[in-house]
């Protein structure tokens, strides 16, 4: 077991857990502003899976995952104004609507791998930024400061998301129509066009998380994502709907992810037990829910639609 | 959707058909490919009924599935005739568990139910990936395949119509929809369920133990998800629980596609049984087309997506224009109108399935 405490090892842990963490945070940002607006989006899952296909394949085809990221932008735009559609225009059920979309990104990203690509071949990754001066400081320089550029961008979206939920005009009217929808209605606040904007912003954050994930992988498999969305909206309920709360959540899937990784890799445990460690964050996620139900309040008019006069 | 992919829709839809329902062997492999879905979409509709959306299918057939095996593994030597029932009680008992925690969390500790059963499938699968690894590994595989031993022949569901692959577990689950209407429909706990799911407020006034229901009607749910599992591990081929990673590998993704037929059927178990019919032959007429024509079969998969997504946009729309005139509801059935022209056109040859 000292092997797991030598420096490459915790090193390589808390590295791996930055880089784990950032297309559940990423994803969970986004889902975090559809549920301040009150529409639980279950279908991120589903959104992840179809960007994962879109970024890997044009990556594949390009040799750019900037390409491949632009392209997880743009699937995840069209599958959010999709899915604002339905659960804004059409009310359609939130918690069953998801399901739908999930499916449907599962079949569709496996036939269109299976029919374009076939067998799975590498994709070039995003470069390493090293950031001058810091990245030479031991151990925490290795830690966060020798790191692909997306995931500093991803991680500066935390600070962005509280500043506009918190201090915006437009984050005040999330928070309105989130809350009571009736009153922010009768402010002259647009219940719907809020709630599309929420949506369609956590589509296109779910589709860039996806590519992210693969180019990361530098891989596209079936079901790629395997439940990653799932647990990204989870995850907004861990963090009692604010960005900080979701990047602790999003972090603790990455180091345990990490963890698990580096006990396979030296071997020092029965490779059953890191099934086990792998079932820990699953197990934590469950029991913040219940401290979560029981000290916060979810946004007022969540998974509620909205008619006015209703 | 075929066009797009450069094969002709005629020739796909009709291998489609036939591959699901052209000949007697096409017949019995849908009804097993359907046993799993009306399983899980019964269950679906019971927690439905109590207005809880249980998407935790997937969990529960594992954990059905794992605890039959564990039965299986350490019972003493039964003739059949116990044996089966045994071992399908123990995988009711395991999604019954598996349905109970949310049920539980979501009553007591206001738990919201979509994201506690989404996170028990994940417990579930890193469960089963663990038992199978690990302490229930076929002693015999040199510890490297993970999946049991080849489990007791008295479990095995037996096989009817001679030779084939076809068991009873397409009876037990047409028996269990069954059973499922008469509990909601002409019992007094079907009863409390339904009040509970039209009006809990109501129904807490009216000395109805609102949280108790909630709990049952997820546990029931669970339960019948969890015979879905065990049927699938003792109606398997190889007779033994067997693990790819993934639960899709066990479930083959049923806890969802459940959802679908549950859906289609009208949220109905009745008509669950005919849904579940129809989405089987989609799911064995898929992989027909995909030999045929070189189709990938999860473009079934993506349509059942789809039909979810219009089944519950328009299913709004409608009930919306039902608000109007106020009505009186004496059976709330009659709440949810027959979906079955809300299919997307590509499904239209297969929806004369939908009767019963």
């Amino acid at each position: 077991v000292s092997d797991l405490f030598t420096q490459s090892a915790i090193i390589a842990i808390f590295a791996g857990g930055i880089r784990l963490s950032v297309p559940l945070l990423v994803a969970s940002l986004g889902e975090t502003f559809g549920q301040r607006s009150g529409v639980l989006n279950l279908g991120v899952e589903g959104i992840m899976l179809l960007g994962a296909f879109g970024g890997y394949y044009v990556d594949l085809k390009t040799g750019n995952p900037w390409l491949g990221l632009l392209v997880g932008v743009g699937v995840g735009l069209v599958m959010g104004l999709v899915s604002a559609i339905m659960s804004v225009t059409f009310k359609a059920d939130q918690g069953i609507s998801g399901i739908g979309v999930f499916l449907f990104g599962l079949g569709l990203s496996d036939l269109l791998f299976q029919k374009w690509v076939g067998t799975p071949r590498g994709i070039d990754k995003f470069p390493e930024l090293d950031i001058p001066g810091l990245s030479n400081i031991p151990w925490l320089g290795e830690m966060l400061f020798q790191h692909s550029i997306v995931i500093y961008l991803a991680f500066a979206a935390v600070p962005l998301s509280i500043y506009i939920i918190n201090r915006t005009t437009f984050g005040m009217n999330i928070r309105a129509v989130g809350e009571n929808p009736e009153a922010a209605d009768s402010l002259g606040v647009s219940v719907a066009r809020i709630r599309y904007t929420t949506v369609t912003i956590g589509g296109t954050l779910a589709g860039i998380a996806g590519a992210l994930l693969a180019i990361d992988l530098g891989i596209f498999q079936q079901n790629i994502t395997n439940a990653r969305g799932f647990i990204a909206v989870a995850l907004v309920y861990f963090g009692a709907w604010r960005p900080l709360g979701v990047m602790l959540g999003s972090l603790l899937y990455g180091f345990v992810g990490a963890l698990v990784l580096q006990l396979k890799v030296l071997e020092i445990v029965p490779n059953q037990w890191s099934d086990i460690a792998s079932m820990t964050p699953a197990v934590i996620t469950i029991l913040a829910l219940v401290v979560v139900a029981s000290r916060f309040r979810p946004p007022g008019a969540l998974t509620k639609p909205f008619t006015r006069g209703a | 959707m075929l066009m797009a992919l450069g094969a002709s829709p005629v020739k796909g839809f009709t291998k489609l058909l036939t591959g699901a329902f052209g000949s007697w062997g096409a017949l019995t492999e849908t009804a097993l490919k359907a046993t799993p879905l009306l399983f899980v979409g019964v269950g679906i509709t019971i927690a439905f009924r109590a207005n809880v959306i249980n998407i935790g299918g997937e969990g529960q057939m594992v954990a059905g599935g794992l605890l039959a095996t564990i039965a299986a593994l350490n019972a003493p030597h039964f003739p059949a005739i116990i044996m089966i029932p045994f071992v399908l009680s123990a995988g009711l008992l395991g999604g019954a568990i598996w349905g109970a925690i949310p049920g539980a969390l979501k009553a007591y500790y206001g738990v919201n139910e979509i994201l506690s059963t989404i996170m028990l499938n994940v417990v579930a699968v890193q469960l089963m990936n663990y038992l199978l690894r690990g302490p229930l590994i076929d002693p015999e595989g040199g510890g490297r395949i993970p999946q049991t031993q080849r489990l007791v022949e008295s479990a095995d569901l037996p096989r009817l119509f001679g030779s084939g692959r076809f068991h009873i577990g397409p009876l037990i689950a047409v028996a269990a929809a069954i059973a499922a209407y008469i509990v909601l429909w002409r019992t007094p706990l079907g009863f409390r369920v339904r009040a509970v799911g039209l009006n809990a407020d109501a129904s807490r006034y009216a000395g109805i133990p609102v949280k108790r229901t909630i709990v049952l009607a997820l546990t029931m749910s669970g339960a019948m998800a969890g015979l879905a599992g065990a049927v699938l591990v003792f109606g398997s081929e190889s007779h033994r629980m067997v693990t790819d990673g993934s639960t899709a590998g066990f479930t083959g993704s049923a806890g969802f596609n459940g959802i679908v037929a549950a859906l289609f059927g009208g949220l109905h178990p009745l008509w669950t049984i005919p849904a579940s019919f129809l989405f089987g032959g989609l799911l064995v007429g898929g992989n027909a087309m995909q030999r045929a024509i070189q189709v990938p079969s999860a473009l079934i998969l993506a349509l059942n997506g789809l039909v979810v997504i219009f089944v519950v946009s328009s299913d709004r729309l409608r009930k919306r224009l039902l608000e109007r005139p106020p009505m009186v509801i004496d059976d709330p059935t009659d709440l949810i109108p027959p979906v079955q022209e809300a299919t997307p056109a590509p499904l239209g040859p297969g929806s004369a399935g939908g009767d019963p």
